[in-house]
């Protein structure tokens, strides 16, 4: 009995770079494979290592071979679930794709299917992370004349809100930061851009001080939280559907919140 | 704009404003155009939401709540001793910007109490939404509120900058409204819903030809009725919906439950409960007229003319129509699976999807997410397991309610899961 060989892929935690990675597992026909990220490797690690480099080429093979084979709906899920940046989440997709280059037909609506379910599940809590950051992302006007909001999302969600905020706010410079994960989206009045900020020793995200933020952003931020006190009617008042919508977790970054 | 003046007004004037339910900014169709400010093109986003969970998505405000009118149940009405206010244009365009470049909210809802004339406070909140569209080059979400009275060239006008404009009808029946609000007429709420209905109609004629037509309120009309004001039955408030969905092509019709505001011997006194739960019921109702091919008389009719609070409206109509049931999810058709209790639209077209590559069992179901603790009465599947004993309606209604207590003991608000 041959007993398969495990493979560990290292890779750079980037999709074109897990894509890459599923890429020579095809060409090699690997059987078993664990993918790693450096930061994390395991030193007892049985069996083979590869060092995937990311390559956009075969990246790009990959995905336009999974588009043909799954719905726009279908791919956009593995993506978001692919940010969902959970354990192991790289051998549930690649069960995904494997299963999606057998089938004759696209399996991304075979919601009976457990690899498929499993996927959408995740892409899901993704999808409402996507959601939540375009409503609850709050802008403050910095005396650079940049719209600047700070957000620690509990997914890497920013690829996927990128062109919400784009389209919407085409005529302002605008900043949406990721301090959990250290880097974020700039908007030039041309393009949205990756990029990282050495933020100032002691900056403190929840506060509006006039070293970084102009004198009327104080004012807009005190109408706007008036205005959301009177809209609360007390007689209806039910906190456990408000924290249900609004988790606590958010309301640091939430102007209304800062009272 | 001077902060503490503008501060005071908000206060006031959105204060005043807060007792309309409308929060949608969703089913427009205006997307940025020329690099300018905003897009309203998606479902409209609820950026923040009250202490009673209510979506918080548009600058809701009244423009003035000075008023020459005397509606019983208005805060607003002019015997009504509060503090008055009245914003400038200028001022609601800056609010509505600033706001807008924050992420704060979705766009401006715009009402107003009638100073002078109808057509006077027209011409303000048209002037408002000028601005912003020609000015400010705005393509956030705009919504006016239509003055009852005022002249059909206006409405037309704030057709041209709103997305969506409304009149609220208030109260549900014409006796109502003449006990509570005699000044008014319905005639004067109907006028101008008849002529945004028309625009409405002669803009989508006019843009198959060309396609530069100017848009017109592409986001529809919409109105609000007020429950328990004036001791209608649901069938009453069903039906007049109904008559004003049909009639007029609405996209949405609201009910709020009346909050007491005064000792008016006319209207509920002041700590009488807000009717929350018959509320949800109501909107329960009006989901399966717009959404699950249910005709308002199925649900309510001379021999049922109000609502069941214990029951929501889909689960009472299966248990007085169990010869319907069961229904098999591997062969029945969309609105058919749409009448099973427990089943909301998204289950059902899961169930549509999946059933395509292999028969769908309980555990199938299960795994997909469907709620099977009501629904496993109605339905069958693939297994030889189901519901056999032959229980008739008030059997099952006893069961059901055993089982899930809490559910049904909890008030719900409109803005919860409908059919969760
Ligand atoms: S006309 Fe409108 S604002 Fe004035 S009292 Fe009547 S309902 Fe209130």
């Amino acid at each position: 009995m041959v007993i398969p060989e495990e493979h560990t892929l290292i890779y750079d935690g980037t999709f074109d770079g897990f894509l890459t990675g599923v890429f020579h597992i095809y060409e090699l026909k690997l059987q078993t494979v664990i993918f790693q990220k450096p930061e994390n490797l395991q030193e007892s690690l049985f069996g083979n290592k590869v060092e995937i480099t990311t390559d956009l080429e075969k990246a790009d093979r990959v995905w336009k071979g999974i588009k043909s084979k799954t719905s726009a709906k279908g791919s956009y899920r593995l993506y978001s679930a692919f940010l969902s940046e959970q354990p192991q989440i790289e051998t549930l997709l690649l069960k995904y794709i494997q299963q999606a280059f057998k089938s004759s037909r696209p399996i991304d609506s075979d919601f009976s299917n457990e690899t498929v379910l499993k996927v959408s599940q995740i892409a899901k809590s993704v999808g409402r992370e996507k959601h939540r950051m375009e409503a609850f992302v709050r802008f403050r006007l910095t005396n650079d004349g940049i719209y600047f909001a700070s957000v620690e999302p509990d997914f890497d969600v920013l690829p996927l809100i990128s062109k919400h905020f784009k389209s919407r706010y085409a005529d302002q410079k605008w900043i949406i930061y990721d301090l959990k994960r250290g880097y974020g989206l700039y908007y030039d009045l041309e393009k949205v851009e990756l990029m990282q900020l050495s933020l100032p020793e002691g900056f403190d995200a929840t506060k509006t001080k006039s070293d970084y933020f102009t004198a009327s952003e104080l004012e807009f931020q005190t109408l706007w939280q008036d205005y959301f006190e009177s809209t609360n009617i007390a007689s209806r008042k039910n906190m456990k559907l408000h924290v249900q919508h609004v988790p606590k977790r958010y309301w640091k970054y939430l102007s209304e919140k800062l009272r | 704009m001077s902060f503490e003046r503008t501060q005071e007004k908000l206060k006031i004037l959105a204060d005043a404003a807060k007792y309309d339910v409308s929060c949608a900014s969703s089913g427009s169709n205006r997307s940025n155009t020329n690099k300018g400010l905003g897009d309203a093109t998606g479902m409209g986003i609820c950026h923040s939401y009250t202490e009673d969970g209510r979506c918080v998505s548009l600058l809701k405000i009244l423009l003035t709540n000075y008023c020459i009118f005397d509606c019983a149940y208005c805060v607003t009405r002019k015997s009504n001793d509060i503090k008055r206010a009245a914003f400038q244009v200028q001022e609601v365009v800056d609010l509505t910007i600033n706001f807008y470049r924050r992420n704060y909210i979705e766009g401006l809802f715009l009402s107003s109490g009638i100073f002078k004339s109808a057509d006077y406070t027209m011409e303000r909140l048209v002037a408002v939404a000028k601005k912003l569209r020609l000015e400010e080059n705005f393509n956030g979400y705009i919504h006016l509120k239509s003055i009852p009275g005022a002249s059909d060239e206006l409405m037309k006008e704030a057709g041209l900058y709103a997305d969506r404009l409304s009149v609220n009808i208030e109260i549900p029946t014409k006796e109502g409204l003449k006990l509570l609000a005699p000044e008014k007429n319905r005639e004067d709420f109907i006028k101008p819903m008849i002529k945004v209905k028309n625009e409405i109609i002669q803009y989508q004629s006019e843009k198959k030809i060309i396609k530069s037509t100017p848009k017109f309120a592409p986001a529809g009309q919409s109105t609000q009725m007020i429950i328990g004001a004036s001791g209608e039955s649901d069938q009453q408030i069903m039906w007049t919906s109904n008559y004003f969905y049909k009639k007029f092509n609405l996209k949405r019709v609201y009910y709020s439950g009346y909050i007491p505001i005064s000792y008016d011997s006319r209207l509920p006194q002041i700590g009488t409960d807000v009717p929350m739960l018959r509320e949800n019921r109501l909107y329960q109702t009006d989901w399966l007229m717009r959404f699950y091919g249910f005709e308002v008389h199925e649900i309510l009719n001379n021999e049922h003319q109000n609502l069941d609070l214990d029951v929501d409206p889909k689960l009472g109509w299966a248990l007085r129509n169990m010869d319907f049931f069961p229904v098999d999810v591997n062969k029945a058709d969309k609105l058919m699976l749409a009448r099973i209790p427990g089943l909301g639209m998204k289950s059902v077209y899961k169930i549509i999807q999946a059933r395509q590559f292999r028969k769908l069992n309980w555990d199938h179901l299960k795994r997909m997410g469907v709620a099977l603790n009501r629904a496993k009465y109605f339905l069958v599947c693939d297994s030889r397991d189901f519901e056999r004993r032959d229980l008739t309606g008030p059997q099952l209604k006893s069961i059901i309610l055993q089982n899930s207590t809490s559910k049904y003991q909890t008030i719900l608000s409109p803005q919860l899961n409908l059919f969760g």
